[in-house]
């Protein structure tokens, strides 16, 4: 089994959010990144099935120098050897082309990855690798088992569960509870730095989007407390203040 | 491999001579590897330990802590200083401090961890012939077998020496059996091998063994009920004629009281680094619930007297971080040093970390009083709640408490520091008497108002610093000359003399770690650092200040106390600081950043 493990590189989930540049760049001073947590867990699957039924974990990233720490702890956690495509990550379609392009070569049995990045939240990169693989892609997967060439897994649809048996190779958009995170031990880390970590250049440099500004979501308000008695007032203040009624 | 014109610095010495910044390990100089082994020991706590803290705490699951240390053992973590020989990773003496540190905020199970990578297991490391590391070590690194430490007992505490357990060589001269009664055994509940000190027969002193569990003859009491760490086991060990087999004898006959004072060395610097972890977690926790509280309309982090705490907070921990890690350094560059002069490794350590006593008892007392002023500070910012058993700040200042006990008590460390230094001044290994000789002969001549002959960002500071070091050897030398063989009877005077070292000690690493990130980083960026090394300064010339005068008036009279008063005055003569702006300054960076994030 050879499986490719896409990581996205983003802010913890503690991180104060600021921008810079006339809003127009994240401020990541002082930030501290992390492997995308859905990213990780299908890192987790993926190292439990390699351990499992033998094979290779790969990891990709694409991404600037900056990123190398999170790679090497994808590879402490257990990847077998990195792949860094060196470019910014300016958008789900150029970061898919990327992923497209390697996969094309190296002909993975499996391409995981978090259901979406928690920077950006675009939940596309899996879909659009999968098309232009022409390889079925389905997210979000909550569990995923391999037997006999076939993929087995559960994927959540609104109020209630899909079960589904897809043939390989396959894209997958992951989330928990497909697998625990894991924690890089002290072997890992030692060897880490050892494993090999290949840096390539972009394939193509086209991107879809073009970034005007970021905004931050309005301040929340204060909270209104109103008299369990008064649920004239209630409404009222739902219709004509809120405007949700 | 890179290349430093370095000099290699001996223990106790920063009393007389300077020392460069770029000679000294900061911090911010972690590698990638390094802070993914500290990253693996947060994630090791928030997954496994703080979600069970109160289940931990009740004792009601016996097999909970050893479970934990099992799940450490399965991540390597009580492998670090373990060579690889032996199924350890063999990191070097500061990324095992950094270790201590981060599972230094992981409340009763850092005292486990603690106590069986440390106490537990070096004395094996470092002690232990050949075929005993070989029988152990990799069972310990592992933590397939917990260690405990037996040293005190009910009536040997402070006074480790004096302790009555025996051991008597069986008739066969196979066995030695001991006898006796330990205290206060950390992991005494669930340990598989104890190390024990006895006295052999009528020996003058103690000497060290191997005991495991199950050569019988080890029982013990219920479980003691403490004030803080409730969840580490501590527990009464008798030892009734329990057959340990003479090959579990460890090192020498006799070689017991040095085995614990060496292991104690390292337990004590180590102490620091847990301290300083859970220092910077209280402070984590305090601030954001400083931004959190609201009263009078707004968050209680926009009060003054709230920005006084945190900064004072943040300051004390990043000072005994600076002091914590330059020290560590200095044990690995001297190990390394011992180790290139074809000492072994086991004896290179202690020798090592020997060197380095004194700043290794500095180190304890410090970093167990910043933890103390600041758990007693999350206490008051968490008002109420911190009062409450049911907010985090209960189990925090409780827990805290023992740090100052254990390990050497804090009283004897005090003392400790100035009898090694004039130890060591007295073998002549520190000269101590030129430069006491020479303050002594400034205090005759007119004063010097001139200015600093430093120049740049610390001047001030380093005038400063050189001006303590000259206090503290002011007082030391006038008291050795009235007192000689008898000074240690002066505990009072010791203490203050203790005092005055610590804080110069600790204030020089606060400046030589900013001046080292302002090399690296530039002024712009380290400005809290800056005002964090300022406040640091203004209140170690306080304590100097106190301390000198409290131990002049105690033995000087007449024109040697009005000599020695006004070279004190001279000595701590600072420009005054604008202590509020710069802890406004300090406190706004963390509650910006809504956590401790140095």
């Amino acid at each position: 089994m050879k499986i490719l493990v896409c990581i996205s590189h983003v802010p913890d989930t503690t991180s104060k959010i600021s921008f810079t540049d006339n809003h127009t760049k994240f401020d990541s001073n002082g930030v501290q990144f992390i492997i995308g947590p859905y990213d990780d867990y299908a890192l987790a699957r993926a190292i439990e099935i390699k351990e499992a039924t033998g094979g290779t974990v790969t990891v990709l990233n694409v991404g600037e120098a900056d990123t190398e720490p999170t790679i090497r702890k994808a590879l402490a956690i257990g990847a077998d050897d990195a792949i860094r495509v060196n470019a910014f990550p300016s958008d789900s379609y150029f970061v898919a082309q990327q992923i497209a392009s390697i996969a094309k070569e190296e002909k993975y049995d499996m391409i995981l990855m978090g259901r979406e990045s928690i920077d950006f939240n675009g939940g596309m990169v899996h879909g659009m690798v999968g098309e232009m693989l022409g390889i079925p892609s389905v997210s979000p997967v909550m569990k995923l088992e391999v037997e006999g060439g076939k993929a087995k897994m559960a994927r959540e649809i609104e109020g209630g569960k899909e079960y589904l048996e897809v043939s390989l190779p396959l894209v997958a958009g992951c989330q928990e509870p497909i697998a625990e995170w894991k924690i890089p031990n002290m072997r890992g880390i030692m060897s880490a730095r050892t494993k090999p970590l290949k840096v390539v250049e972009p394939a193509s440099n086209d991107t879809r989007t073009k970034l005007s500004q970021y905004q931050m979501p309005a301040a929340k308000g204060a909270v209104k407390m109103v008299s369990a008695d008064n649920v004239a007032e209630l409404v009222s203040l739902l219709k004509n203040e809120a405007k949700v009624l | 491999m890179e290349t430093k014109e370095k000099t290699m610095p001996k223990g106790g010495e920063f009393l007389i001579k300077e020392t460069a910044a770029a000679n000294i390990f900061i911090p911010e100089e972690w590698t990638e590897e390094q802070k993914m082994i500290a990253q693996t020991c947060r994630d090791f706590l928030e997954a496994e330990v703080f979600p069970r803290l109160d289940e931990i705490d009740s004792m009601k699951n016996p097999e909970l802590m050893p479970s934990l240390l099992d799940k450490a053992g399965e991540l390597g973590l009580l492998g670090t200083s373990v060579p690889e020989q032996y199924g350890g990773f063999g990191m070097n003496f500061n990324t095992s401090m950094l270790v201590a540190e981060v599972l230094g905020a992981g409340h009763s199970f850092a005292v486990a961890i603690s106590a069986h990578t440390g106490i537990g297991t070096l004395p094996i490391l470092y002690y232990g012939n050949e075929a005993q590391k070989a029988k152990y070590l990799p069972k310990l690194a592992t933590g397939e077998w917990k260690a405990a430490y037996c040293l005190t007992e009910p009536d040997s505490g402070s006074d480790a020496n004096s302790g009555k357990t025996k051991a008597v060589l069986s008739a066969d001269g196979k066995h030695y059996v001991i006898n006796g009664q330990k205290m206060w055994i950390t992991n005494g509940g669930f340990a598989d091998i104890y190390i024990v000190f006895a006295k052999i027969d009528n020996d003058k002193n103690l000497s060290a063994f191997i005991v495991e569990k199950s050569f019988g003859g080890v029982t013990m009491n219920e479980e003691e009920k403490k004030m803080g760490i409730k969840g580490s086991s501590t527990r009464q060990i008798f030892l009734n004629d329990c057959k340990v087999p003479v090959e579990n004898l460890l090192s020498e006959r006799e070689n017991g009281f040095k085995i614990a004072v060496n292991i104690l060395n390292i337990g004590r610097i180590k102490l620091a680094a847990a301290a300083i972890g859970a220092c910077k977690k209280v402070t984590s926790t305090a601030v954001n619930y400083s931004n959190e509280r609201k009263q009078f309309g707004t968050s209680i982090s926009n009060f003054g007297a709230i920005k006084l705490k945190i900064a004072e907070m943040a300051t004390r921990t990043y000072a005994s971080e600076s002091a914590a890690y330059r020290a560590g350094q200095n044990i690995d560059d001297a190990y390394d040093a011992l180790i290139a002069g074809g000492m072994d490794e086991a004896q290179a350590k202690l020798k090592a970390v020997e060197q380095f006593a004194i700043e290794c008892a500095i180190l304890k007392v410090h970093g167990s009083e910043v933890l103390d002023y600041v758990v007693d500070e999350g206490v008051q910012i968490y008002g109420g709640m911190g009062f409450s058993a049911e907010g985090p700040m209960d189990r925090a200042y409780r827990d805290a408490r023992i740090n100052r006990i254990f390990e050497g008590t804090n009283e004897i460390n005090r003392l400790l520091t100035i009898d090694m230094i004039l130890k060591r001044a007295m073998k002549g290994e520190l000269d101590l008497i030129g430069p006491a000789m020479a303050v002594a002969k400034e205090l005759m001549e007119i004063p010097d108002f001139g200015a600093s002959e430093d120049e740049g960002l610390f001047a001030a500071e380093k005038k400063v610093l050189k001006n303590l070091k000259k206090a503290g050897l002011m007082i030391s030398g006038a008291a050795v000359q009235k007192f000689m063989q008898k000074l240690s009877d002066e505990q009072e005077i010791l203490t203050n003399l203790a005092d005055m070292l610590i804080e110069g000690y600790v204030a020089e690493s606060v400046m030589l770690r900013t001046e080292k990130l302002v090399a690296l980083k530039g002024e712009e960026a380290c400005k809290v650092q800056i005002d964090m090394t300022r406040l640091y300064f203004n209140h170690a010339v306080q304590v100097v200040a106190k301390a000198g005068r409290e131990a002049i008036a105690s033995f000087a009279e007449g024109d040697e106390q009005r000599m020695m008063l006004m070279g004190l005055k001279r000595f701590t003569k600072v420009d005054p600081l604008n202590v509020k702006e710069v802890r406004r300054s300090i406190a706004e960076h963390l509650i910006a950043k809504n956590e401790y994030p140095f």
